[in-house]
């Protein structure tokens, strides 16, 4: 488990955090100078806070009132940074051994699982500086596997890559959480990768931790805004896998006891399903129109309309503990009378779903 | 080679060598520790440390040797503990002038090494030490290793100025043939022969033949060990 409680003052910055991980991914979400990196130099032992506690698996590292503070080589971490900062002198496999000279052994077993599962056997005997960014990244990630952690620390692994790249190691991000067994702190400013892989979310606002709590309520609680060059604001529908239909290829999806339809997609009966919902996919009526070729409406209640310039307004929407919501025209809004209240019908375009990602 | 030698030339150049060896291997290790505390860390008395490591550089060499003979002569007071407790005499003996030849080329193989682990990345050397390694084993394993290139020029200036060291040491150990006689010392001595010419004329060509003997090998292993440290190794 991750336990953090601390406060500590980094130059004028002031950090005050507190939050806990019993496992999954916890993702650690701020603007760019929230404190996120400062905060995780301190869980790393690589600043010193001035009070509090820090408990990672089941070691207290950190604990100012009874005067126990781990150096960072005796923290069972595995961190992965912004950058690989792989060795350059050595090759990638000696980069993924490194750890044996801190005698943390693994067994072969694990060092081939963890090569498989990154997709990096292949690159044992190259220089770092013969990889690509991406494969540069996975192998920091492995070599951070490999050192026997008790909890995994990724500070913005992905913010260093293109967007290419970056869709290159998501999956194995996902692959990587759904084989091991370790709590994830998840560093990131990016919404998107956060939807794809948090079960949790700490919100960092100028060196405070403001909330905490399971993913899709945080979401639906607060307006998180999109990094800039994302796909826009949207939000996240998470859903069970009901069906699959043959004759017209189309999965079925239970959300919250409503049904979604999404095109090919082929997944197991029961499997979660993660769905990012771009706001200006979504089209609001105060009727169920019949003679449409949209095929998936919910019905769900307004809970709140936001101008977010002079034409258009962000309407959130309410479906069970989940929310929706839709970027219409204010003459939209006028025109149809809607407030907040309101029962009226959410309506998303099958094929303007993105690609989904297992939970 | 004792074919083209006379054997006080072959004496001359086997102790210049062996001299500037054991002057290395006495400064090279302070100066690795003491360049990487100067590189990492700042504290009170920084400069005033920096300051005191370059004397040797700017002190007259005399100088420098006349401190030596003070403190490592036979009554000075380290002298005389290195004397009764280890064994160890410094005073005209080629001990002595390693000694000197060392504290000399101190400064030269310090600065390189400094520089090196300033350029040495401290953000490796926080992975390292996440992946679990020790200060000290990172130190050995991330910091000495970036920072080869430096250290190896550092060497390679001090081992070549122990070569050629003449003040301080014929201040500190004297000109004593066998002893503390290197090529230097025993080129000074032939200058002030009245038939030493020819003798002069070959000391300078042996001095030649070593230093650019010694510059070639330090460049070839410089670029083996750079590009070894950025990682090309094919």
């Amino acid at each position: 488990m991750i336990d953090v409680d601390i406060s500590g003052q980094l130059g004028s910055f002031q950090i005050n955090a507190a939050f806990q991980n019993s496992g999954g991914v916890s993702a650690l979400f701020g603007p760019s100078g929230s404190g996120k990196t400062s905060l995780v130099r301190m869980i790393c032992g690589l600043d010193t806070p001035s009070a509090g506690t820090i408990r990672l698996g089941d070691a207290t590292v950190f604990d100012s009132a009874r005067s126990i503070n781990l150096p960072t080589h005796k923290r069972r971490l595995g961190v992965v940074f912004q950058e690989p900062r792989l060795f350059p002198q050595m090759n990638v496999e000696a980069n993924l051994r490194f750890s044996r000279w801190a005698h943390r052994e693994h067994s072969s077993q694990k060092f081939s699982d963890v090569l498989e599962l990154l997709g990096i056997s292949h690159l044992l005997s190259r220089s770092p500086r013969d990889l690509s960014g991406g494969e540069k990244q996975r192998v920091a990630i492995g070599r951070a596997l490999l050192s026997d952690p008790a909890v995994l620390i990724m500070d913005e692994p992905l913010s260093s890559l293109d967007g290419a790249r970056k869709a290159e190691i998501l999956p194995y991000l996902g692959r990587l959480k759904s084989e091991t067994k370790l709590p994830i702190l998840y560093v990131s400013h990016s919404l998107s990768e956060i939807e794809q892989l948090a079960d949790h979310l700490v919100l960092l606002q100028q060196g405070r931790t403001v909330a905490s709590g399971p993913l899709t309520k945080m979401l639906s609680a607060h307006d998180l805004l999109p990094e800039e060059g994302a796909s826009g604001e949207g939000s996240l529908l998470v859903g069970t896998v009901s069906g699959f239909d043959e004759e017209w290829s189309l999965t079925s999806v239970d959300v919250e006891g409503q049904t979604l339809l999404l095109p090919d997609l082929k997944v197991t009966k029961d499997a979660r399903l993660r769905l990012h919902i771009n706001a200006r996919d979504v089209v609001i009526a105060k009727e169920r129109p019949l003679d449409i070729s949209l095929r998936n409406a919910f019905q769900v209640r307004i809970a709140n309309i936001r101008q977010i310039s002079d034409a258009n307004v962000i309407v959130t929407c309410v479906l069970g503990e989940q929310s929706l919501k839709a970027r219409l025209t204010r003459h939209a809004v006028h025109a149809l009378g809607l407030s907040a209240g309101q029962q009226v019908w959410a309506m998303v375009k099958s094929a303007a779903l993105p690609k989904e990602f297992a939970v | 080679m004792s074919d083209f030698l006379t054997p006080a030339e072959w004496e001359a150049l086997r102790l210049s060598l062996k001299i500037a060896s054991l002057a290395l291997a006495i400064s090279l290790p302070p100066a690795l520790l003491l360049g990487y505390v100067l590189a990492r860390y700042r504290f009170w008395g920084h400069s005033a440390l920096n300051a005191l490591a370059h004397l040797p550089l700017v002190l007259p060499p005399v100088v420098t040797g006349y401190v030596l003979l003070i403190l490592f002569g036979k009554q000075g007071a380290l002298g005389m503990f290195f004397e009764q407790y280890l064994g160890i005499t410094f005073a005209f003996r080629w001990t002595g002038a390693a000694l000197a030849a060392g504290v000399m080329a101190f400064p030269l193989i310090l600065r390189p090494i400094r520089l090196a682990f300033e350029a040495v990345d401290s953000k490796l050397e926080e992975a390292a030490r996440t992946l679990g390694t020790s200060p000290l084993k990172t130190f050995f394993l991330v910091s000495i290793p970036l920072a080869a290139p430096g250290i190896l020029s550092g060497a390679v200036l001090g081992f070549a100025k122990a070569l050629g060291e003449f003040g301080a040491t014929i201040t500190f150990v004297a000109n004593i043939p066998g002893q503390t006689r290197s090529l230097s010392l025993a080129l000074y001595t032939e200058m002030q022969s009245i038939d030493g010419e020819q003798a002069v004329t070959r000391l300078v060509i042996i001095s030649i033949v070593v230093a650019v003997t010694a510059l070639l090998a330090s460049e070839f292993l410089a670029r083996y060990v750079a590009a070894r440290v950025r990682g090309q190794y094919d």
